[in-house]
Formats: C-alpha cells, structure tokens, sequence
C-alpha cells in the first residue's frame, strides 16, 4: 500500500522523532501508565504511523464494499443505501404485555423486532412447571403454546416485519410456532423474514442455557439450518453468537474466535447432511457485543468480515460471494452498565453503537441505561433507541463507507485481531473441534480467567469504572423509576394454559409426541413433526419433555 | 494433627437465571481467600440449596441472582433453612435486586445484599468478618 | 453447639444434620472427633466401602451419580464423601464435584460430603476415615469415596475402601503409565469411561498390558468394565462387578484386610499420641528449644536425640 522508499524515509524521522521530541515531551508530561494495553492484552502504542501497516495490500486486506474480503462491509453503498436495522430486544410478562411493547417500539421508530422470552421458555418448561415458579413473565414474554404466539404477533402482519427471536434449546419450538402463526395469517412460508438464535454450541460455555448434551444439541441447530436452507429462504436459521461469550467475561480477541471457530463447527455438521455450503451458507449470521473500548470494537468487527469470508473461501470453498458474507446483529453490552449514576449508562451505550455502526454491523439494539437495575421501562428504551437515531441522521457518520478505513491505527488493530483470532482458531483444531475443546474445558477456562482478571483489575483500581470504583457518590440514591413484573402474570399464564388443556384435542396431542419420539430415535429432521405438534396445541413443555426422554438431560463442566 | 478450621461457604443459583459469571467470581476470590467453597451450578431449587447447606455443613451461603426472581425464591429458602434448623448460617445475596427490595430481604434473614459494581475485596472482608464463629 | 453425645444419638439414629456436624468434628477437633468416633465405633464395620479414583475428566462424578441412582433402585442407602485438593498457596479450595449429584441431594437415601485435603495427607486420610465410620454408622449400606487420583495422599485416602475402583477414559492425555504406580497395583475394579470413543479399545488393552506386567499370584483378577456414563451404560455390570468382588471378600479377604487396616490405624494412632505428648511435655519443660538448637548447631543428629529422649522418658 506505500512506497517502499517513503516508508524508510518515514521510519527514520520516526527515529528521530522518538529520540528528540518525544522525550523532551515527556520530561514534562510523563503517560498516564506505564503501558497501555487493551483488555485482550494487546499493547497499544503512542503512535500509528504507515510503518505499522506497510505489509498491506489495498485489494488484499481491504477490498471495496461488496466485494471479497468485504473488509470494507458487505454492501457497496452501506448505510447510504440502507440505514442498519434498528432491532430492540423486547419482551416480558404475558403475550399481551409484549405485543403491546412491540407495536410502541415500532412506532417510535424501531424497523425490526426482536423477543426475550423468560426463563421458563428458554429452558423448555411451560409457565405451570415446577421450576418456573417465580420466573415467569419476569425477564421476557411468558410462550407456553400457540395460541401465546398468536396473541403476541396479534395485529403485527409477518410478511411485513422481520423477527429476530433469542431461543436455543427450544429454537424449533418457537420457530415452527412462527411458521404457524403465518400460516394463520396466509403469508406464504417464503416470506417469513427473521431470526431463530439457535446456537447451542455457545450454551456449553457461555449463555449456559443448555438443555441436552452436545451433540443432540448440535443436531438440533442443524435440523433448523437444514429445514430452512429447503423452505424458509428469508429466514436465518442460526445468529452465531459471541455476545454471550463477551458478556460471560471473554475478551474481544476471544469473543471473536470462539464465535467463529462456532460458526466453522456449524458449516462442518452441515456439510455432513449432504448440503452443499452455498445452499445454507449465505443465511448464516453472527451476533457480537459492543463494549466501551472504542477502536478495539470496531477492529473487531472488521477482522470479523474479513475472516469470515477467509475461511468460507479457503476452508470450505464457498463460491458465491453471499456465502462470504459475515452478516451481523450487535448489541452494547450489558455487563459494563452500572447501577450507580445509570444516566451515565446513555453515554456508554453511545460509544458502543458508535463503534457498532462505525464497525459496519446490519443491525444493532441499543441498551437501555437501567438494566443494570431492571428490564427497560417505556421512556428508558425509548432513550436507547433515540440513540441510533440521532447517529443515523445527527452524527454524518453513515454517509459514507467505513470511514476509519485507511486508519493506521485501526487498521493495525484489525490485523492484530484477526492474527490473534487465527491463533486461537489453530489452537482449537488441534484439539479436535468444539466438543472436544467444550469437553476439556478450554473456553471456560478462558472465559473463567478474563473474567476473574477483570475483575482484579477494577478491584485494584487498575481499571477505572466511573461511579463504580472512581467519581462515586456517597450514600447515593438511585432516582430512577423501575418495571416491575405484576406477579398476576404467573397466575394468568397458569388458569390460560389449564384450560388450554381441557379444550384441545388430547388425543391429536398424544399421536403426534408420539410421531416426534420416534422421529428423534430415528434421527430424522423433526421440524416438520415439530410444526405438526405445535398446530395441535401440544405444549412447549411438552415437546421439550419427549426430547429431554431422547436426548437427556445436560450437566455443564464447571471451570471457576 | 490438625490444619486450621475452614471457614466453608456455599455458593448457590436459585431459579432458571444462567448468569453465573459473578458467582463464579466470587467463589474463586472466596477460595483464593483461604475458604472452603462449594459452588452447585445453574438451577438449583430452594430444596437443593438449604439440604446442600445441611449436609456440607456450611458457614455461609452466597444467593447470586440476576433474574428478578428472588422475592420468589429467597422466602422459600429463607424458610426451609429455619426448618432445618440453620439459623446460624450466615446468608447474604448478590446480583441485581432492587434497592427497594431490600429491607424485605433483610427481614427475611438475609444479612447483607451486593449489588453490581461490588467488589470482591468487600466481599471477602464481610465474609471472613461475619462468618459464625465456630469452634 | 450441641454435645458430643447428642451428636453420636443422632449420627446413630441417622439424623442428617448430626451426620454433617460429626464430619465437621472429624475434619476440625481431634480431641472431640476421638470421643465421637469411641461413642458410634460399635456400630460400624457394615457398610461396603468403595473408592474411586481416576485423571481428571474421566467422568467420576458423573458415574458415581449413575452408580448411586443404580444403588438406590435396589434399595440399597449411599454416602458419597468426594475429596479435592486444597491450593497450596492460598490454603482455600473449590469443591465442585458434587454438582453432577445434586439431583441426589433431596434422596433422603443419599448424602453427599465434599472435603478439601487441606494440605495436610495424614490429616485427610483420617478425617476421610472418620467421615466413612460415621456414614457407616449411621446405616448408610455403601459409601462411596472419591478423590482425583493425583498424589501419594490420595493413595492414603483410597486405601480407605474395601473395592477400589480405578477409572480412565480414552483421549485425556494421560497415558495408563501416568496413574500413580501404588493406584494401579491396589486397584479392584478398572472402568473405562466413554466407552463409545474411537480409542477406549485402546485404552483397555492399555489397562491389560499393565496388567500382565505385574506376574504377582492373585486371587481376584481385576476386570475391567466398559462404561457410558453420561447414558449409564454399563453401570448395572459394574455395579455386579463390585458385588462381586463382595461376596469374594466375604471368603476371607475382607478379614485380613480389616485386620491390616486396624493395625495401620492402631500403629497411626500410637505415633500421633505418643508424638504429640512427648513434644507437649518437652514444650512444657522448656526443653524442647534447647533440643532443637543442638541439633542445628550439630551437636547431635535428629535421631540419637529422638532416641535420647525417649530413652529418659521411658525410665
């Protein structure tokens, strides 16, 4: 990318200018620290000059937007054409409660939907099971069976919303409960448009929401894959996530090789059912956080792209550019908002969708500055969404391509990203893969040492945390107004599905779990029986109940 | 010969909330303070926490919850570990639980709740000088 | 704290909370422990005793849930005292294997101890010791002991049991080599986990190559079993095999065993006594600084010093 010559004539004044100005300068300013490193241990410098990226190839490494490595973003115009998709994660107490929260964030300007359903759903228990107790409705909306799913997209047309849906275990569950209400709806099965998260891998050592071990686990994101690949071509079966793994204590480095070293397990076990990688590959997508450190973030997300579209092209030969694409959603981080002074959370959440839509991401939630304290109240999340508003149409950053592009600085950090990614990528292939890495422990550990190293280092003070640690307020008070989850919520969820049960056809119910334990023994694709059982009413539980029978249950490796 | 007592403490996950990265936390900062730390996993029910408690024998027990469903759970913990007999023990909670939420926990039995930003220095400390002592 | 008496009453009766707090004396008051274990002492000597050691990550905890579950189907009550070792450096330690049986805690059938070594191997070994008398007393019909089978102390705490079971699983990294020779030699039973791996084949024709090196004439032919224990194949043959090796110790192993264990325990017993007692009194006369600044200073080596005084003592 530059001269040969120049970038010795530059290297010499850089000499010159570490022998002379820099330590008179210092004499009279000494740094801050000793050295400054970001938290995946990277050494950052004083200074970035061409030297630092003097190796680099423009076509190479960079390439123009819409092209490969797509470095520079997957479409030629970027948010000049279209702007991200504004997706706020929503959901909690009964259907009615969120479909209510759904139609306020879209008309206040939100351009896609996103559902949190509780803990109870998540874990594949109905709201009446014993373990739910507490639970329900308390963080996400409450789905037992079809008729919820109805009531939670009443009035919200499918084919003109996308919906992105945070379920794993129980992915096939939800998804063919969607696929049913569109059915209700008449919208043809090609136009379902949205997202199942349905990565289980990343439960074993992150979200930990396993449910089954390993690889019934796997299968069952690859079922939803396969199924998709054939009759839902607007809808991504998989949003491979490294969010989780980033909020569990991972560093960025890690979050993106874990998350990619994933994605490559996903392409591997769906290549094993015959398909070919460009029939499914093009609907993969990814799922990262957005945390505080500015430039490391948007590194991050560009190394991502170009890695991705590496490895599709060079690993599994992908031939149709769409195949390359890393196509992702972010969302800031949670984990670095505090409590105390929460307003100060607005202007983190800020930087983190800045470095987000900076980093070229299709679609982005923003947090709102109360959750560290609760789930979002309507004003609260009405902020978070403002905030990528006024990026979008205040701050001129999405009126061109990649900006920072050209950065030595950030482009010496997307390379170092990407090496250091690469290491950790070679390092989980000579152990075998994923499972076997799950099974020693590898990224619990990993995870389990950033995390505990973090947290030394806000201890010591090594790492500044305002109103945490530094600039705190005695005996503060916290003013903010906080949602609280009617525990009537419970109560209605119970008498509904009770009498859900009385009114169906028990019979039909009892054939078709019958259908879907067999198909699980023989190993089949069970969407199709699955979106069967869900039409007769059969209950979440109660399909979660016939795979927990199949598969067994799961008892995580535990790695402090 | 005999090595010092141990002050032996439990760390526990009540509920469905899979947040465990604080917990896990704590417990090894526990450990790496010289304590016996028992630490069960995800999804423990009231009735798993208060009979692990009995059965290891524990000084101390550490709720992490993140998932607001404690005004639910802790009651129900609170009032087996009195069945039980384990009113000497010493509860404390962290986690995300609202200010306002707290004096009915402290009602409840439990001593002391660590809200996000807490750092394990403080609680090691409370710990080593709240713990019963035993002899 | 209630008394030493009411504890053994309920240990006795099998109150849970009396069981738990006598294994806290065990781990943290000699002289108390000593009363206690006098008191229930008649009442043990029933419980089929059984250690399981292996690598990390061949599955113990995991099989130990499947094997208490197999036990309790045949009616059969289960102790379960799971030893780890404490940090050399900060003297804490993390004791996390009862989380693949915490479905068990609820069984009023079962109870479950974790106990840390406290870098102290004889001070494990016979708090272990005590904690299994005290299941045993209690009425527990198995105990099972489980330890990381790492270092010299746990061949000590293994040695606790009737059967010892070895496991190993294909693919850890550790060759067969690699378990503690004393283990291997004192080894009942051989479990193979994750016996649906590519190389667990391997792994046993490993165990039996061991095996056949050592041309010492046996009565009791280790076996070895295969098993999956995350499906709990495997655990019902397992569970025959230690019956087995039961009844084969009713034939008259079991008493020359218990008779070398009680003369272990004895001679252990006499040295700690008479050990603490000597040095108690020389402390108590002031003499035992003198002895020790002789023996820097070269006067006189530690042993003819040991024998000097013992020889004044005993006159």
């Amino acid at each position: 990318m530059f001269d040969r010559q120049k970038i010795e004539e530059i290297a010499k004044e850089r000499e010159r200018w570490e022998k002379s100005t820099l330590p008179n300068w210092i004499k009279q300013c000494p740094e801050r620290q000793k050295e400054f490193k970001n938290h995946s241990g990277m050494t950052i410098k004083g200074l970035y000059t061409p030297e630092d990226i003097k190796d680099m190839d423009y076509m190479r490494d960079l390439g123009f937007p819409g092209e490969y490595p797509f470095t520079r973003g997957l479409h030629a115009t970027m948010y000049r054409g279209r702007l991200w998709t504004m997706r706020m994660f929503a959901g909690y107490g009964t259907a009615e409660d969120t479909n209510k929260r759904f139609k306020y964030l879209l008309s206040e300007g939100e351009t896609g939907l996103s559902t949190a359903f509780d803990y109870p759903t998540i874990m594949g228990y109905d709201s009446d099971h014993p373990m739910a107790r507490g639970e329900v409705g308390v963080c996400g909306v409450a789905i037992s069976s079809l008729q919820d799913m109805e009531v939670l997209f009443d009035g919200i047309p499918l084919d003109k919303v996308t919906t992105s849906m945070t379920i794993n275990g129980p992915a096939s569950v939800l998804l063919a409960m969607y696929i049913a209400v569109g059915d209700k709806q008449g919208v043809p099965r090609e136009k379902l448009g949205g997202t199942t998260q349905n990565d289980n891998l990343k439960e074993f050592f992150a979200q930990k929401l396993c449910i089954f071990p390993p690889q019934p686990s796997l299968k069952l994101s690859v079922d939803i894959i396969e199924y998709c690949a054939r009759y839902l071509p607007k809808w991504n079966p998989i949003s491979i996530s490294g969010y989780h793994i980033r909020e569990a204590g991972a560093t960025a480095v890690q979050e993106l090789a874990f998350t990619l070293y994933d994605g490559i397990a996903y392409v591997e076990e769906t290549l094993k059912r015959g398909l070919k990688v460009d029939d499914f590959a093009p609907r993969l997508s990814f799922f990262f956080a957005s945390h505080n450190d500015f430039f490391e973030e948007i590194a991050k997300f560009r190394a991502a792209r170009r890695l991705w579209a590496r490895i599709m092209k060079e690993r599994f030969h992908a031939k149709n550019p769409r195949s390359m694409w890393m196509r992702m959603h972010v969302q800031t981080s949670g984990c670095t908002l505090t409590a105390q002074q929460p307003l100060n959370n607005i202007v983190r959440t800020t930087i983190q969708a800045l470095a987000a839509v900076l980093g070229g991401t299709q679609s982005l939630h923003t947090n709102s500055f109360d959750e560290a304290l609760c789930l979002p109240t309507e004003e609260s999340v009405r902020v978070a969404l403002r905030t990528q508003q006024i990026i979008a149409y205040e701050s001129g950053v999405a009126n061109t391509v990649d900006p920072l592009a050209g950065s030595y600085y950030v482009e010496a950090l997307t390379n170092e990203m990407e090496e250091k990614a690469m290491e950790y990528i070679q390092k989980i292939d000579d152990m075998g893969g994923v499972i076997p890495a799950i099974e020693k422990g590898f990224f619990q550990k990993e995870i389990a040492d950033s995390a505990y190293r973090y947290q030394r280092e806000i201890d010591e003070k090594k790492r500044i945390l305002v109103g945490v640690n530094e600039y705190t307020i005695e005996g503060e008070e916290i003013p903010v107004k906080l949602l609280r989850v009617d525990p009537s919520v419970e109560k209605k969820q119970i008498e509904r599905l009770q009498k859900l049960r009385r009114e169906r056809d028990n019979r039909k119910v009892k054939e078709v779990l019958e259908k879907l334990h067999y198909a699980a023994e023989k190993d089949e694709n069970l969407m199709p029986t699955i979106i069967e059982a869900v039409k007769a009413y059969a209950t979440l539980g109660e399909i979660m109940d016939v795979l927990r029978k199949v598969y067994g249950e799961y008892k995580e490796l535990i790695i402090i | 010969m005999q090595s010092g007592r141990k002050i032996r403490v439990l760390i526990a996950k009540p509920g469905l909330d899979s947040h465990d990265r604080g917990a896990k936390v704590v417990a090894r900062a526990l450990r790496d303070a010289g304590m016996e730390v028992i630490y069960t996993g995800l999804r423990q029910t009231p009735e798993q926490i208060v009979e692990t408690a009995l059965q290891e024998d524990v000084d101390v027990i550490g709720l992490s919850i993140l998932s607001g469903a404690h005004m639910a759970l802790f009651p129900r913990i609170m009032e087996l570990l009195k069945e039980k007999g384990l009113t000497d023990v010493l509860v404390f909670a962290g986690g995300i639980i609202p200010e306002e939420d707290i004096p009915e926990l402290k009602k409840m039995g439990i001593k002391e709740v660590f809200g996000p930003g807490t750092s394990t220095e403080t609680i090691i400390k409370y710990v080593l000088e709240n713990a019963p002592k035993r002899k | 704290m209630p008394e030493i008496s009411e504890i053994a009453k309920g240990v006795l009766a099998g109150d849970k909370r009396s069981i738990a707090k006598a294994i806290t004396i065990a781990e943290n008051s000699p002289e108390e422990a000593q009363s206690l274990i006098a008191t229930i002492y008649p009442h043990t000597g029933k419980a089929h005793i059984i250690g399981l050691t292996g690598p990390g990550g061949a599955g113990k905890s995991t099989l130990i849930e499947k094997m208490v579950r197999e036990y309790r189907r045949r009616g059969k009550t289960v102790g379960v005292i799971a030893v780890d070792p404490t940090s050399p450096y900060t003297g804490g330690a993390f004791l996390g294997d009862r989380i693949r049986m915490q479905e068990l805690t609820t069984d009023n059938g079962v109870f479950i101890r974790s106990m840390a070594t406290r870098n102290n191997p004889g001070g494990i070994a016979k708090a272990t010791k005590d904690a299994v008398k005290i299941l045993d007393a209690s009425g527990k019909d198995v105990i099972i002991v489980e330890t990381v089978g790492a270092g010299q102390s746990e061949v000590e705490i293994i040695k606790v049991a009737q059967t010892i079971i070895v496991i190993h699983a294909p693919g850890l990294g550790d060759e067969i080599q690699a378990i503690k020779a004393g283990i291997m030699e004192i080894a009942d039973i051989f479990v193979v986990n994750k016996a649906d791996r590519e190389n667990a084949d391997k792994t046993v024709m490993d165990i039996q190559a061991m095996l056949q090196l050592d041309n010492k004439e046996k009565a009791w032919t280790p076996p070895i079993i295969k098993t999956v224990a995350l499906t709990g194949e495997g655990v019902p043959q397992l569970i025959e095999k230690i019956e087995e090796h039961w009844r084969y110790l009713q034939k008259g192993a079991l008493h020359k065993r218990s008779l070398e264990k009680a003369e272990a325990e004895l001679v252990e017993a006499i040295k700690e006594k008479v050990t603490s007692s000597i040095i108690e009194k020389l402390k108590r006369e002031k003499r035992f600084e003198e002895i020790l600044r002789r023996i820097v200073e070269r006067e006189i080596d530690p042993a003819s010093a040991a024998e000097k005084l013992l020889n004044q003592i005993l006159e």
